[in-house]
């Protein structure tokens, strides 16, 4: 399988304190990375290295290599870079509008108008969402009306509707009850076929339930990157070992 | 016992705004409403003739001017207010902003006197030689007030953008929109209330504003047919008036208040059930 996104020697410091140290590591086309870590560990940091949302906050400096198909992020158009890793956040976002609103906003901005091609990309994303059937007859509806679980599915059909290759989940359900966390769970399964997914997540059990590797953050290191199974069942690093079985974090 | 007494004190003071708002809505209205239903409400507000003198109440062109001047000041102050900001919002620089914004406010303290000269020493000259006309015309009060509700506009307006989650933008840029894409159709959007309710708190102030508008408007009593026509508002009708004003052209004036009071009070009316709207 190809390499979709590496990082190589990748360093971030904010305000002169780092934030990641020396990470290397890769993601494979159409896999299920996991990145798992206690609060603090620059999971999400490196999420927002990729699409390039931390170029916002500032006193940020990055040194080291993060390639997307082998570019660097930094070379991508920062647009273009944005429309092809799509970003699933911790609390779930509609944009103030109806649901169907929501999920047209990319293509929309992308410059499709028809409306007939706007409803069908809207209903393939709600679909591939498992959002379609809860909501078909009140698309028109106020967005912000919508559960938590099924906003944050809402938000994956939006990301889904822009056509990325590759999603990043940050914590995606981490305020949702189990059914809603299912659900999803099951989404990403099946939408591996087509895309590829870094799932950030605290819940080291939802790590294993669906990924395909799993990296271990710790204070900005990455401790260990292996197999799923074996990260989980035969981690070569104490630390790794400690903090999927409980003991620390 | 101490407590109660400063309490008590407090309440009385507070009260004592509310009091005076009260009884200067009495007064205005006790003054002005007999005149009104003498003359009746419909040639009061629809006629164009004023000669107070000789019993002529009309005070439409008043009300026109009043309207022409406000929108003229909304499009100037309501467009470059706007435009502010977004730029104090999304692109300028944070050490510009905190010097920026201090700045724009002081705006509003300056009095409005010194606006109008201004206005009388630098506008109205250039208005006439560039456009021809007196000068001393709509177009000039409309510049004038745009400048004086600036003030108004970017505070509420700004303080609405900034309280727009940081999420809503993150969310938006994260699906590839850029900042300008993600200012319109994110952060408008989700701020629009309380952007609208700048503007009509502005308005408000534009359709009260007086001195500065006596002082370069012109004050003709003639519905204005260009923008460039000398005009007579409401405020300047009662202030240049009043000094000399007695019997049933005292009462006159009174009414029109009474007129300006209701414009005001649903505008800000308006403005209240708009902002409150936000949840």
């Amino acid at each position: 399988m190809p390499e979709k996104i590496s990082a190589r020697g990748l360093n971030v410091a904010v305000h002169g304190s780092p934030v990641l140290r020396d990470i290397s590591l890769s993601v494979m086309a159409n896999e299920i990375l996991a990145i798992i870590g206690p609060a603090h560990s620059g999971k999400t940091t490196f999420l927002r290295c990729i699409n390039r949302l931390i170029e916002n906050q500032p006193g940020f400096v990055r040194t080291g290599e993060l390639l997307l198909d082998n570019r660097d992020v930094r070379q991508w158009d920062i647009d273009t870079l944005r429309r092809r890793v799509g970003m699933i956040f911790a609390t779930p976002i509609p944009l103030p509008g109806t649901i169907f609103d929501n999920v047209a906003y990319g293509p929309r901005l992308k410059g499709v108008r028809n409306m007939r091609r706007l409803a069908e990309i809207v209903e393939k994303s709600l679909r591939a969402a498992f959002l379609w059937d809860e909501v078909k007859d009140r698309l028109f509806s106020s967005a912000l009306r919508l559960s938590g679980g099924q906003q944050q599915r809402l938000c994956i059909a939006r990301t889904l509707a822009v056509e990325p290759e590759v999603v990043m989940m940050d914590e995606p359900c981490s305020g949702l009850d189990p059914i809603s966390t299912a659900q999803i769970e099951q989404a990403m399964r099946e939408l591996k076929q087509s895309y590829t997914f870094i799932l950030v997540t605290n819940n080291v059990k939802q790590a294993a339930r669906v990924s395909d590797r799993t990296a271990f953050f710790l204070s900005g290191e990455l401790v260990e990157l292996g197999p799923t199974a074996q990260i989980f069942t035969a981690p070569r690093d104490k630390r790794t070992d400690d903090y999927v079985s409980g003991r620390i974090g | 016992m101490k407590e109660k007494l400063i309490e008590k004190g407090l309440l009385i003071v507070a009260l004592s705004a509310l009091g005076s708002l009260l009884l200067i809505a009495l007064f205005i209205f006790i003054e002005g409403m007999p005149l009104i239903v003498k003359v009746g409400l419909k040639d009061f507000i629809a006629s164009t003739h004023w000669a107070p003198t000789r019993g002529s109440f009309g005070i439409l062109p008043m009300i026109l001017g009043s309207l022409a001047v406000t929108l003229l000041a909304l499009i100037f102050g309501g467009g470059l207010g706007l435009a502010g900001t977004m730029f104090l919002a999304e692109f300028a620089p944070r050490w510009s902003v905190r010097i920026l914004k201090p700045l724009i406010e002081l705006l509003a303290g300056i009095p409005s006197v010194v606006y109008g000269f201004m206005g009388v020493v630098v506008l109205v000259p250039w208005i006439r030689q560039t456009f021809g006309g007196p000068g001393f015309s709509v177009l000039a009060a409309g510049i004038i007030l745009g400048i004086m509700i600036l003030p108004t506009v970017i505070a509420i307006s700004l303080d609405a953008l900034n309280a727009v989650p940081l999420s809503y933008k993150e969310g938006s840029l994260a699906l590839g929109a850029t900042r300008w894409q993600t200012l319109y159709r994110v952060q408008f959007r989700a701020a629009r209330s309380g952007i609208i309710a700048s503007l009509i708190l502005a308005m408000g102030r534009a359709v009260g504003e007086t001195m500065a508008v006596i002082m370069v408007a012109g004050n003709a009593l003639l519905i204005p047919t260009s923008p460039l026509a000398p005009v007579r508002t409401l405020t300047s009708n009662i202030a240049l008036e009043m000094g000399y004003a007695a019997g049933d052209h005292q009462r006159a004036l009174f009414a029109t208040g009474v007129v300006l009071f209701v414009i005001i009070a649903v505008l800000n009316t308006i403005a209240l059930l708009t902002m409150r709207e936000r949840k």
